[in-house]
């Protein structure tokens, strides 16, 4: 038998050409809003006015007599059925506190009712003419009093339950509650020879992503319910609208068409309930999208937390414990929230695994605010700031270079941490070693590029009234729920020699459509173009969890890859008949199958042999996968920012950022992926924040006035991508997405410290916060102790 | 009802009747059925549904329908020609310039609007040309490279 060695990658770690690049350059490419319903109908939602009230009565008497208005939909028509509108796998480990309309409102923005009109002029007017009496009740606007006694229960209503075994605690507004402790934290503290106390307090913000929340549903020439919906997880959506609707799920069909960004936002089922409810009840075509301002008020939004640090390291530098004490505000209802506070501590505390001690509490609790879900970072974001900016702090305090300190205490190849099965996603998580860890090199290289060692050289730079500093941190994330995630793909072949390759993992803007066309053109020796991809339709392509959890590569990559790998096969059998060989002795190349004696097939002879000529077979495939550990991508970042000591105004000049994800499958996207998340991290670390009034209601919810950096706010941004081979992943790939947003709050803060000698604990790091800082500082200064 | 406008979209002349409150958006998607301008805020705040009309890059949400009247418009729907990409688009396709592509058509207009008025535009005058228009995935950086590069290999293309 003959064996050929192959040499590298053919088309994995090639930025080719993105399989929807044409098509959205020409403007072709069909988000749910470009396709054309005819008798479509418009729905517009009724928004809550108060924080907390109970809804006494709804008169639509006058809005139903608007010319076009077909019907006003309350709580009163829909099934009282409590859920939960995070799109997760079943059974969510979040609480089923959600109506589809519901009595009581508990936010300014939760929706009241639903109307359906011809147009959307007429929905909006008929919104203006519906009378809703209601009794407004005591709100809780801060989470610290969320669980005092006498507070308000937010939700008092019997249905609302975890159905998971987690502790929930609605009559203390107690959405979620996780713990634990490995080693002794007395005798860790005792230990140290310095012990730091922080506490850090993170803020709201929204995802943005460009094209709001949309659906559209209608029912097919079968009766059944189609949703064309611009979501994260399609097939979340389906069993999550059959279950609120009470249809059987054989009824239902979700289509993802092209998304226009999500970052989170819609791993979260909120439209297409009230949107199939319409149809249904109409029996017409229904399209729902969020304006801008409810993009902001009513949809979901970056968990704020308060987090207590507490710190112990020897004068080596050598950590010797840790404490993390989060609560978190989940706003109105429990969307994520146990998983997001759990991952504050499961993404963040394995990466310091020489202390060995380490203690994390997580409360999440109700408020009348705006509602938590996921975010690209899924609390990470907010246990990094904290983590890297009480480490920067102790690193000052020992004399040690920030860098040293990290280097002594981050885990490497072949460590582990305990916190790893301490903590999983509403069940203890998956003990595993961590096998790539480039971070070494990404330390290195971003050092070496940001050119850390004259960091105090370029001080002296500055304009007057101005004044410079630097700042670092260190990262790691994961790829995937281990052991609760499912990826799944399946192929055929064409007689041209074409593979349709149907996916249910969820391209949302991602490129992953391209990524998984490169992992099955490498098994195969194709190139990209020979793959039509056809992504996320719960009719045609086999089951995926969508698009979150920093899956998609890795998981339904590897998923791909299997599935391509049964259709070698089958190519290899149906060649060895035609070349009489072996299947052992032949190997695939340039769309061919030859053997070791110089004759060959090509896949097009392949193909018609299988479908037209001899022993007429589909060759096809399916493959499913689960991974049993969640690899993380690691990163080290760099910022360099000039503070204006006269406004307060922080810029950032550069920003360096190395990274491992493993094998890049396309470069350029990954890149891409980094880039992104790191401008919508500094965007979020400087500008990005909720300016709520005392009522609770939500002042800035616009672009004008809700600031998101553009080009006129990009700083110099340089990503590094660090190679290394996860063997666990397809062709070596970990996970790429959400790491990189969780450094520029710490790395952005650290190095406004070592500009002007002021530690911002509260984010965002508006000017006026740091002009405060300053004049504080200025005021300690001159009285004398 | 009753105000029918004339423009001409992309070369071609329509007649259209507009209501008062009408944008020109609605009219290019809903009446003319050129879906590349977006919705994405319906403020003139992100830059989704840039068209050019007259040769300025407008919001076209913020343009009412009768104030498109006699007015000459092209969308992204006018950039490629004889099957051929424009170099703008061919540039975003290879250079990553293009990851969810929601605000692609509308960023691909103000840089054209750009080029048209000047043919060698330095990176200040791209990032300005663009800071109206939001993309949320990219981080800017490979637009601004994108924009760079269409710009030099039209100058190539024209010299």
């Amino acid at each position: 038998m003959a064996v050929k060695i192959k040499e590298g990658f053919k088309v994995v770690g090639k930025s080719v050409q993105k399989v929807d690049g044409f098509s959205l350059a020409c403007g072709k490419a069909k988000f749910v809003d470009d396709f054309d319903l005819p008798g479509c109908l418009y729905c517009k939602i009724l928004t809550s006015p108060h924080a907390h009230a109970r809804i006494k009565s709804i008169d639509a008497t006058e809005a139903l007599k608007i010319p076009g208005v077909i019907t006003v939909m309350t709580h009163e028509d829909v099934p009282r059925i409590a859920h939960t509108t995070a799109g997760q796998g079943y059974p969510e480990p979040s609480p089923y506190d959600t109506f589809i309309l519901d009595k009581k409102v508990r936010f300014v923005g939760d929706r009241v009712c639903a109307v359906a009109a011809e147009t959307k002029e007429s929905a909006i007017e008929a919104l203006k003419r519906i009378k809703v009496e209601y009794e407004v009740l005591e709100a809780i606007l801060d989470p610290r009093e969320s669980m005092k006694e006498g507070a308000p229960v937010i939700h008092d209503e019997e249905e609302a339950r975890m159905i998971i075994p987690v502790p929930y605690d609605k009559e203390k507004n107690l959405a979620s509650h996780a713990d634990f402790t490995v080693g002794d934290m007395e005798k860790g503290f005792e230990e140290a020879d310095v012990v730091f106390e922080r506490e850090y307090e993170s803020h709201y913000a929204q995802h943005c992503p460009m094209e709001p929340h949309i659906c559209a549903t209608y029912l097919d020439e079968n009766n059944r319910l189609v949703i064309m919906t611009s979501t994260q997880v399609p097939f979340h959506v389906r069993r999550i609208v059959a279950e609120r609707l009470q249809l059987p799920i054989k009824r239902v069909r979700v289509i993802k068409p092209r998304i226009g960004g999500g970052f989170g936002a819609k791993q979260e089922v909120l439209l297409e309930d009230i949107c199939s409810a319409l149809t249904l009840k109409t029996g017409r075509p229904v399209k729902y999208e969020m304006t801008r301002k409810e993009e902001f008020m009513s949809s979901r939004t970056r968990h704020p937390q308060i987090l207590k640090m507490k710190v112990g390291a020897k004068k080596d530098g050598k950590l010797t414990a840790i404490s993390m004490k989060v609560l978190m505000n989940t706003g109105a209802y429990g969307s994520h929230a146990l998983t997001v506070a759990c991952n504050t501590g499961s993404k963040v505390l394995p990466l310091y695994n020489k202390a060995l001690n380490v203690e994390f509490w997580a409360d999440s609790v109700y408020t009348n605010l705006p509602v938590g879900g996921a975010y690209r970072g899924y609390g990470a974001t907010q246990g990094y700031f904290a983590m890297e900016c009480i480490l920067d702090e102790i690193s000052r305090e020992l004399d040690m270079d920030p860098v040293e300190l990290r280097k002594i205490n981050h885990i490497k190849t072949g460590e582990s941490s305990p916190v790893f099965a301490a903590l999983g996603e509403g069940k203890p998580g998956v003990e595993q070693k961590v096998g790539s860890c480039g971070l070494g090199a990404c330390i290195e290289r971003g050092m070496e590029e940001f050119d850390w060692a004259k960091r105090e050289d370029r001080k002296k730079e500055v304009s007057p009234g101005k004044k410079r500093g630097s700042g670092m941190c260190i990262l790691m994330q994961g790829s995937s729920i281990p052991e609760i995630d499912m990826g799944a793909a399946s192929m055929k072949m064409n007689e041209d020699g074409s593979f349709n390759l149907n996916v249910g993992a969820t391209d949302l803007g991602t490129g992953s459509d391209t990524v998984l066309a490169q992992v099955a053109a490498e098994v195969l020796e194709i190139p990209v173009d020979d793959i039509i991809v056809y992504s996320s339709d719960t009719d045609m392509t086999p089951f995926d969890v969508g698009a979150y959890a920093s899956s998609t590569t890795y998981l339904s990559g590897y998923a791909v890859k299997k599935c391509a790998q049964k259709i070698k096969r089958q190519i290899l059998k149906v060649a060895g008949e035609m070349l009489e060989k072996d299947s052992y002795d032949l190997y695939l190349e340039d769309k061919k199958v030859h053997d070791f004696d110089g004759n060959s097939v090509t896949y097009k002879e392949i193909g018609t042999r299988a479908l037209y000529e001899t022993d007429q077979h589909q060759i096809g495939a399916i493959a499913s996968h689960i991974s049993h550990k969640s690899p993380p991508p690691f990163a080290a970042h760099f910022a360099e920012v000039e503070v204006d000591t006269d406004t307060g105004k922080t810029e950032v000049l550069r920003y360096v950022c190395a990274i491992d994800c493993g094998t890049a499958i396309h470069p350029r996207l990954a890149e891409g992926q980094c880039e992104g998340a790191l401008l919508n991290g500094i965007s979020f670390a400087l500008t990005e924040e909720y300016v709520f009034n005392k009522k609770g209601r939500m002042m800035n919810a616009d672009f004008g006035s809700y600031k998101i950096f553009s080009t006129g706010d990009l700083p110099e941004m340089k990503v590094i991508l660090v190679p290394t081979y996860e063997v666990t992943g397809p062709f070596g790939a970990k996970s790429v997405s959400e790491i990189n947003i969780n450094g520029p709050m710490p790395a952005i803060g650290n190095a406004i410290f070592d500009a002007v000698g002021i530690r911002l604990k509260h984010a965002p790091f508006t000017p006026e916060k740091v002009l405060m800082g300053i004049l504080e500082q200025k005021e300690k200064e001159a009285v004398p102790v | 009802m009753g105000n029918v406008i004339n423009l001409k979209v992309n070369g071609l002349n329509y007649s259209v009747d507009v209501e008062l409150g009408e944008t020109l958006l609605d009219v290019l998607r809903e009446k003319l059925d050129i879906t590349s301008p977006k919705r994405g805020c319906e403020m003139g705040e992100c830059g989704a549904c840039t068209v050019i009309m007259n040769d300025l890059a407008v919001n076209s949400c913020l343009v009412l329908a009768i104030e498109a009247n006699n007015a000459e418009i092209y969308t992204v729907e006018s950039l490629k020609k004889n099957g051929k990409l424009h170099p703008l688009q061919k540039s975003f396709v290879d250079n990553g310039a293009i990851q969810c592509g929601f605000c692609t058509p509308g960023m691909l207009m103000s840089a054209k609007a750009l080029i048209d008025r000047n043919p060698d535009p330095t990176e200040d005058d791209i990032k300005e040309a663009i800071a109206g228009n939001i993309c949320r995935c990219t981080g800017y950086k490979p637009i601004v490279e994108a924009i760079k590069k269409a710009v030099s290999t039209m100058k190539k293309e024209g010299s």
